[in-house]
């Protein structure tokens, strides 16, 4: 490897070339703040359009600052990252930025979380001595999202995610100078544009000029209405990361904690998504094996590979881009919507309550389930199957309004029935969960024996795109894996050319699946925060009695005492669902 | 932004489709391809944008990113007599700016703009070279000199019985 020799602030030393300054000094321990740059290692995606200048240092020789973010070292290059002339540089680009920004941060949803407000601390701005016009966009509520381009700092994070990661192209810079910020064409409200509601926008946004769509208030009057039984659902990966928002290792899990918490704040019942992840996976799982064995009878017209269902940006991602495939994905509604239409129809008449008296919320690391919630076919006479979704920020947001210290509460367990899962439910949290669950379950369906082994390490991991080959007794199952939208978009346009060799596929929007999700607690550009999360997943797996989502107790007994079998009547009125060609037309008027 | 929303004929379709093919559907183009299409229709509406942009295979927003951020590029339609303001040093330093309010004013649109009946539109140019005359406004090939305020409401009377 070739290196080169380089001085910082008087320190030696060698680095391997075009290593950048910002590295370099990183290396030894020298922070250079920044604000437009972020760089998400385990994912290999970088932000790097040099544009705040924040990140300026002096290179002896040069006669104007350098951005340290995206310039190289060169040999004998001497640099300074400190002196008072970085400083006063750094403060007026600084306070320059904030010239041009609103001073709400007292009621600001990211007060606290901001990167802009933490350099703004960090480099002890009290005044700015730059004032004038500020510019002023109009606000965007969607479904999921909430853009208010006026705390745009035009970082351009949300453009890397939305157009090079995800492939949506929702995002872009418009307008000129002044006038210039991150929208959507024609400036058009995100609900009318190609947008998943991924929210991976909303996970890199350093500013609150992308949020979610805060639902606390209404939560807080549903548990405050004596007349409605309000039951909670936890997804999977918010155990594993809501300790973060509460100054926890990453990593940490919190699944009692958060049972307490969720008592605590008034919930009649304490349920759990891994349970529906359960029950999603004798649905798909069993729909695989249908479309498998139809295939190996001879059927060439069944729809293979099957594609899972549960990521509700996946499914918005094929409604809006490949119309042609929405037959392939399996039919089985996420888990969260499983959950739902279990709440509302099998429990409510256990409670002998209508189902509009029940109020179903869920906790999801996803601004995209507050989308899926609302979605026309997810309910009965205008009454939701799940009423309201919020995201792990927001329920540490209300744990923290209401519940004193969180670090010290003391553990307990989910409520039945709806709480009980396994570790094959735990794991749906992760990148090549699903799938593994779903092999899990479908090897012992297939074959009529026990698992030799419970991990598929061969389908763990963080690549991008993963393939493995499981062997169910001597049929062989090939399996892909694809996190990040861009990433599905291979594996499909291989199916399109008819060049797949999958028989299943496993696609999650998120890098890293829902862990990474973009309701979860901001990361802010490192990925080895992930990657801890995902360790914490697959420990919650390990730690569960039992692993294997048709060995729950509880989901024997839904099947037997309501639902009957997997792909039953009623499973396919209550679980199934269907997918609708959303492609945006042109019209063509003909004379 | 406002912006109208049109149905594109079959014939213009081929033309930007034909236009995107004679570029080799390079996105390196696009400027090129907007501006032969700017050309032929007078202005880029959202409908022209999002064939381009699906026949390039790029983001529509990557589109509409380029279309606002030239001045030469216009979403809106060109009234029938666009109205273009000099807005060059000379013409500045004399006052150009409360001409261009005054016609803001009377024609009761902003810059960029046309008159809902689509007989005026409002721009403003860099230096039009004739610097001796300023402030100067160019109404269609018409052009006026030595504008002051006071002349707006007049000059546009000229045109009152089109
Ligand atoms: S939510 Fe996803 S698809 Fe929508 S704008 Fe953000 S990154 Fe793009
Ligand atoms: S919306 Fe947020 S992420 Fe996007 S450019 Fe603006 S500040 Fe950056
Ligand atoms: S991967 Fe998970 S968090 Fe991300 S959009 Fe899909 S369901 Fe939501
Ligand atoms: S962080 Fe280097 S230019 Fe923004």
């Amino acid at each position: 490897m070739e290196t080169v020799n380089i001085t910082i602030n008087n320190i030696q030393l060698e680095v391997p070339k075009s290593t950048t300054i910002l590295q370099a000094a990183r290396m030894i321990n020298i922070e250079i703040p920044t604000l437009c740059h972020m760089k998400l290692e385990d994912f290999c995606i970088e932000n790097k359009p040099a544009g705040c200048r924040i990140c300026m240092v002096d290179v002896k020789g040069r006669r104007n600052l350098v951005p340290s973010c995206v310039t190289e070292c060169t040999e004998g290059m001497v640099i300074e990252t400190s002196s008072p002339r970085i400083i006063n540089a750094r403060r007026t680009v600084l306070e320059l930025i904030l010239s041009d920004h609103p001073f709400e941060c007292l009621i600001c949803p990211k007060n606290g979380k901001c990167d802009l407000q933490s350099l703004a601390q960090e480099l002890g701005v009290r005044e700015i001595r730059y004032t004038g016009e500020q510019s002023t966009y109009r606000m965007d509520t969607s479904q999921a999202i909430i853009r208010n381009p006026d705390k745009c700092i035009m970082c351009r994070r949300c453009e890397l995610m939305c157009n090079t990661v995800q492939t949506c192209g929702v995002l872009s810079a418009v307008n000129r100078g002044f006038m210039s910020v991150v929208a959507p064409a024609f400036e058009q409200n995100l609900d009318h544009s190609p947008c998943t509601y991924c929210g991976q926008c909303v996970a890199v946004c350093p500013t609150a000029a992308l949020t979610e769509v805060d639902q606390t208030s209404k939560l807080i009057q549903a548990l405050a209405d004596p007349d409605k039984v309000v039951v909670v659902q936890t997804a999977p990966a918010v155990r594993v990361t809501l300790g973060e928002e509460f100054g926890m290792k990453p990593g940490t899990i919190v699944t009692g904690k958060m049972v307490t918490a969720l008592k605590r704040l008034g919930f009649d019942y304490v349920f759990d998504t891994d349970f529906a992840a359960d029950l999603t996976i004798m649905e798909e799982g069993t729909e695989l094996l249908n479309r498998l064995t139809k295939y190996l009878n001879g059927d060439k017209s069944v729809n293979l590979p099957i594609l899972t269902s549960c990521c509700p940006a996946w499914v918005n991602f094929f409604e809006k881009n490949f119309p042609d495939l929405i037959d392939i994905p399996s039919t089985a509604k996420s888990p969260q919507q499983m959950f739902g239409a279990i709440a509302k129809n099998y429990f409510a008449k256990q409670l002998n309550i209508p189902r509009e008296k029940l109020v179903v919320v869920s906790v999801m690391p996803c601004v995209a389930k507050k989308y899926e919630a609302q979605r026309e076919e997810f309910r009965v006479n205008n009454d939701p199957d799940v009423n309201i979704s919020i995201t792990t920020r927001e329920l540490a947001t209300l744990i923290k309004q209401t519940v004193q210290d969180f670090n010290s509460l003391p553990e307990s367990d989910f409520d039945r029935p709806l709480g009980e899962s396994t570790g094959a439910g735990a794991i749906f949290g992760t990148t090549g969960g699903v799938i593994e669950a779903a092999v899990r379950t479908a090897y012992e369906l297939y074959t009529k024996k026990p698992l030799p082994k419970i991990e598929f390490e061969e389908l763990r991991g963080m690549d991008w795109i993963r393939k493995a080959t499981v062997d169910f007794d001597g049929l062989k199952l090939n399996i892909g894996i694809a996190h990040g939208l861009g990433n599905a978009r291979k594996l499909l346009e291989e199916i399109q050319a008819g060049k797949s060799e999958f028989h299943a596929i496993e696609i999650m929007a998120c890098p890293g699946g829902c862990i990474g999700g973009g309701g979860q607690p901001q990361h802010h550009g490192k990925s080895e925060i992930i990657r801890a999360r995902q360790k914490a997943i697959y420990e919650e797996d390990r730690r569960l009695p039992l692993r294997k989502s048709h060995e729950n107790p509880y989901i024997t007994k839904l099947y037997e005492e309501y639902l009957g079998h997997p792909m039953s009547e009623l499973s396919h009125e209550l679980l199934h669902t269907e997918y609708f060609q959303k492609q945006p037309e042109i019209i063509i008027e003909n004379d | 932004m406002s912006h109208i929303k049109i149905k594109l004929h079959e014939n213009q379709l081929q033309f930007i489709k034909d236009t995107c093919k004679e570029f080799n559907y390079e996105p390196g183009e696009l400027i090129n391809i907007l501006h032969k299409l700017q050309d032929k229709f007078g202005y880029l509406p959202s409908e022209v944008q999002e064939v381009v942009a699906n026949e390039l295979k790029i983001p529509t927003a990557k589109v509409f990113g380029v279309v606002t951020f030239y001045s030469y590029f216009t979403m809106v339609p060109k009234g029938k007599y666009p109205i273009n303001i000099c807005l060059g040093t000379a013409c500045y330093v004399r006052g150009a700016e409360k001409i261009l309010d005054e016609f803001k004013k009377q024609l009761n649109i902003k810059v960029g703009e046309s008159t809902p009946d689509s007989k005026f539109s409002l721009n403003c140019l860099r230096c039009v070279g004739a610097c001796g005359l300023a402030p100067v406004v160019m109404i269609g090939e018409k052009t006026y000199g030595r504008v002051a305020p006071d002349d707006v409401k007049k000059i546009l009377s000229e045109y009152q019985n089109d």
